[in-house]
């Protein structure tokens, strides 16, 4: 499937929480690499499944809907159908009972190091900064995932993780091209790329950047150095976008396909001042901030962030770890949501991805304490479509939509409860995980042989 | 709390008797210590039991007097209605470092570890600790009234000695100083000390052999509970040897005096030597110390593959302060990684309280409990009842802190440290609504909550956000 980009910039922007699916027009590049297919393309195949049946359970639609003792009908990687009791199971579909449990879409994470910065942490795994240059758009994640970090194996069986995305490091100002994975075991890093996903490009702002390059003697050493560095890269980038572009570069291809709106980008901020600036940089070069990550003060420019179509992809309620992070408030998503701003919760950590529903379910609580009530239904769709709108991939996953990829998880209670757990999960379709069967998991090659092998974990 | 000064206040309540004056920062009783009842609440004493339906709670005088169904609220007594809400004791925070830091990643800000000090053993973080820190004020909200406060060891396998506080809202936040010393001897502590395991084994060996030499050798005078400006406060008494500097000590000594001196009350016992390990074999080669130095009063710290000898744990009687849901295999020495550790250790009946440390905020105890309990439904996993849950996060770490009885827990006599919840304290929708300390009801407002009060709509028509407070 070809990406389309989206338009955001003079256009109404008049939708749901997430404004990122504008007005929608063909992705106009001619650069073969502005998705995941070429080159490096993706070899996905989804796994064989049987049709589905799951019966009487709560499911969250991941758009927002809610059915109580519903029915989700799953067949050949798609979704066939969803409704109530009183839909029909056609012939051939095996019935799952769900009484009692509960449905949503595949958890999505947008802000993932998994495979970049994979376990165990040594050194010679340490794949995710290429820290030698502030602005390195031409480096690309994928490079660097190693399909056998053992933290892809419990995203999917803790946290019900069916699709992520993994970016590099925020040590540079422009860190280089994001990769979007179907969370699937798989030999190769191609195996796991996520058919006609966009590709994004990471950014960040503030202490970061300034940090790592002053501390070399280095431009930039100032918020104001992170600026100009970033505004003379994008001159130089249109002027390549505009040219005949003969001679190949790989970072302005990079650079190139964020200003013709292929390449989305993700960009790492922690202050509303600093985002505000990024938000008219954005302006002045043409190109949109799809999401902005970690985002601790959000909740101080709901209404910039409203009107930019850009998503916040947040933890529930770290904060104070570093000086750009002291103002950050546990209310922070309920607050966006309030403002009509597009939430998104996020896990930057390879054990916090397993529990991202439990950080949503924090998120919501705290707003309702200051008044704020967002029903259940919505708080799932900060870890389903809201992701995928912002990675660009809702036209594929992210709901629970006829036609869309079955990737599901059968929980077994309320996945806002802190005491439930996926149960099964379904990738395209195939069972990937099932708590009931002790072979139903993957275990990585590094883990054959160790203590623990193929254990609960 | 200074138990001077709080023994001084005490008077109101003289009939306790002179056996207080030992116990007087847990006494906590001060000017605003409440007497109070909560009736109708579903209560959970954190001692290991079920919580209890329709229960009540008595505070008074700043201690707990009662918890249960079926108490009576003596006349008098304030009582509130605790319909909806649970009560719990308040959470006690393992291996942190509040008060010693406001802003991780700013280093002026930052007194949790020293690489460039001459010392290690002696470092003791009491004088540091800041009660007023942002972050105690948030684990306070969060229903945290009791920690363990620790450096992290940065040039030594060394640690230093942490403290025990309370997370009160006053100047006092020290309950007992100097309360433990750790050691690192795993992975991590094989690097600190030259390069690998060996040489923490060969540099801990040495360490405390210093350590016995100097207290065979060194002459104490006095009474050691007699000096320092700052008393421990109960039954720890300060260690002349650590400001004295009479004794002689042999040439080829590797430990500044101050450093040796820490270590004596180490290898007598009387201090707890907290050792953070994680490999199965690095926590034989721990309890195999034992034989050593007989006299040392171990606590595991981490045991992340402690499954794998929990009956070896168990047999030695070594509590552990675990790491909490790790489970992958972050280095070489945590492949067998499993968040049913906990579980499996305390199956073979070891002693188990969560380490804050393995989790980004000390508030997060209940919700790290919690998931431990959600393993129960998890064919295979090996998870804890709500009871054990509840108790690995209050009275369990008290006792590891060699507080059991004093806080942690409902049971009479204990400080009034109660929390009142809006919902199943270890779901991750609850939060405290009431917190108390030594019986008096504690502020939650911080700075987070300013700035949510303040952002709580984005309407500048008349005035800047900066003129909204």
């Amino acid at each position: 499937m070809r990406y389309r980009a989206y338009l955001s910039l003079g256009g109404a922007i008049a939708l749901a929480a997430c404004a990122t699916t504008g007005e929608t027009r063909p992705a106009k590049t001619s650069s073969a690499s502005a998705t995941a297919d070429a080159p490096y393309a993706s070899t996905y195949k989804a796994y064989p499944g049987g049709p589905t049946a799951l019966v009487g359970a709560t499911v969250y639609d991941g758009a927002g809907g809610r059915i109580d003792n519903g029915i989700v009908l799953f067949a050949n990687g798609k979704v066939v159908a969803i409704g109530g009791a009183d839909m029909a199971i056609p012939a051939g579909y095996t019935q799952i009972d769900g009484t009692g449990k509960f449905v949503t879409p595949g958890i999505i994470d947008i802000h993932s190091h998994l495979g970049d910065y994979p376990t165990p942490s040594v050194d010679a795994h340490s794949d995710g900064n290429e820290a030698t240059s502030p602005t390195t758009p031409e480096v690309w994640a994928e490079h660097s995932v190693w399909p056998q970090d053992p933290g892809f194996t419990r995203a999917l069986a803790n946290g019900g993780v069916t699709a992520l995305q993994i970016l590099p490091g925020s040590a540079n100002l422009m860190g280089g091209r994001s990769v979007t994975l179907k969370n699937v075991p798989s030999r190769t890093v191609q195996g796991m790329k996520f058919p006609g996903a966009p590709y994004g490009m990471k950014m960040a702002c503030g202490e970061n950047p300034k940090r790592v390059y002053g501390g070399k003697g280095r431009m930039p050493s100032t918020r104001m150095g992170n600026f100009a560095v970033n505004r003379q890269t994008w001159i130089e980038a249109k002027e390549y976008a505009e040219g005949d572009r003969k001679k190949r570069d790989l970072g302005k291809e990079t650079l190139a396909g964020v200003l013709a709106g292929d390449i989305l980008v993700h960009n790492h901020c922690y202050r509303a001042d600093e985002m505000a600036l990024v938000l008219d940089m954005a302006k002045e070069f043409g190109y949109k901030v799809s999401a902005f990550h970690h985002a601790v003060e959000s909740y101080k420019i709901g209404d910039l962030l409203k009107a930019s179509g850009t998503c916040s992809a947040i933890w529930a309620d770290w904060y104070g770890f570093k000086m750009e992070a002291y103002d950050g408030i546990p209310e922070n998503a309920a607050l966006l949501q309030r403002e009509g701003a597009c939430v998104v919760i996020h896990s930057d950590d390879e054990n916090d991805i397993q529990r991202l529903n439990q950080e949503a379910a924090k998120a919501q609580a705290d707003g309702r304490r200051m008044g704020i009530d967002i029903p259940d239904a919505e708080v799932i769709s900060w870890l389903t479509l809201n992701p995928a709108k912002a990675m660009g991939i809702d036209r594929m996953t992210g709901s629970l939509a006829e036609g869309k990829m079955a990737d599901v998880v059968l929980w077994n209670g309320n996945p806002l409860s802190v005491y439930s757990r996926p149960e099964k999960v379904w990738v395209d379709g195939a069972l990937l995980f099932d708590a009931n069967d002790a072979k139903r998991r993957p275990v990585s090659d590094f883990e054959l042989g160790q203590p623990g092998e193929g254990d609960v974990k | 709390m200074s138990a001077v000064r709080k023994n001084r206040r005490l008077t109101p309540m003289g009939t306790l008797g002179i056996a207080c004056a030992f116990v007087g920062a847990f006494t906590g009783w001060s000017a605003n210590a409440q007497d109070f009842a909560i009736t109708n609440a579903t209560v959970a004493t954190g001692d290991g039991s079920e919580p209890i339906q329709n229960a009540t709670v008595v505070v008074r005088g700043g201690k707990v007097v009662a918890a249960g169904a079926g108490v009576a609220v003596p006349s008098g007594i304030p009582v509130s209605d605790g319909t909806g809400t649970w009560v719990t004791p308040g959470i006690v925070a393992s291996m942190t470092d509040l008060g010693l830091l406001d802003v991780g990643a700013v280093q002026q800000s930052n007194d949790s570890s020293a690489r460039n000090s001459p010392f290690s053993a002696a470092l003791d973080v009491a004088p540091a600790i800041n009660p007023t820190s942002q972050h105690i004020l948030v684990s306070r909200a969060g229903g945290v009234t009791r920690a363990t406060v620790s450096s992290s060891q940065a040039g030594s396998i060394f640690a230093g000695q942490g403290a025990i506080i309370d997370l009160g809202n006053d100047a006092d936040a020290v309950t007992r100083s100097r309360a433990f010393q750790v050691v690192a001897l795993g992975e991590a502590g094989g690097r600190l000390a030259g390069g690998s395991r060996v040489a923490a084994h060969a540099l801990f060996r040495n360490a405390l052999r210093e350590a016995r030499d100097y207290g065979n050798r060194a002459r104490i005078a006095g009474s050691p509970s007699s000096a320092g400006t700052r008393s421990s406060d109960d039954d720890m008494p300060l260690d002349l040897r650590m400001s004295d500097n009479a004794a002689d000590r042999g040439s080829d000594t590797l430990l500044t005096r101050f450093d040796a001196a820490a270590l004596v009350p180490v290898v007598n016992g009387t201090q707890p030597l907290y050792v953070q390990v994680e490999r199965a074999a690095d926590i034989r080669s721990v309890l195999a110390l034992k034989t050593e130095f007989p006299r040392l009063d171990m606590v595991l710290v981490g045991a992340t593959e402690g499954w794998l000898v929990a009956n070896d744990i168990a047999a030695a009687g070594v509590p552990v302060i675990a790491d909490t849901l790790d489970d992958l295999p972050a280095n070489f020495e945590e492949l067998a990684a499993t968040q049913s550790n906990i579980g499996r250790m305390v199956r073979a009946g070891v002693k188990v309280a969560l380490n804050a440390a393995s989790m980004r905020q000390p508030r997060y105890l209940p919700q790290y409990a919690g998931n431990l309990v959600a393993l129960q439904q998890m064919p295979r996993a090996s998870g804890l009842s709500w009871g054990q849950a509840m108790a690995s996060i209050t009275s369990i770490p008290a006792e590891i802190a060699g507080m059991a009885g004093k806080f942690g827990s409902l049971t009479p006599g204990a400080a009034g440290d109660v929390v009142v919840w809006d919902g199943d304290p270890l779901e991750t929708s609850s939060a405290p609504v009431k917190v108390y300390i030594d019986g008096v009801e504690q502020p939650v407002d911080n700075h987070q909550t300013r700035l949510r009060d303040r952002y709580r709509d984005l309407d500048e028509s008349d005035l800047p956000k900066a003129y909204d407070w």
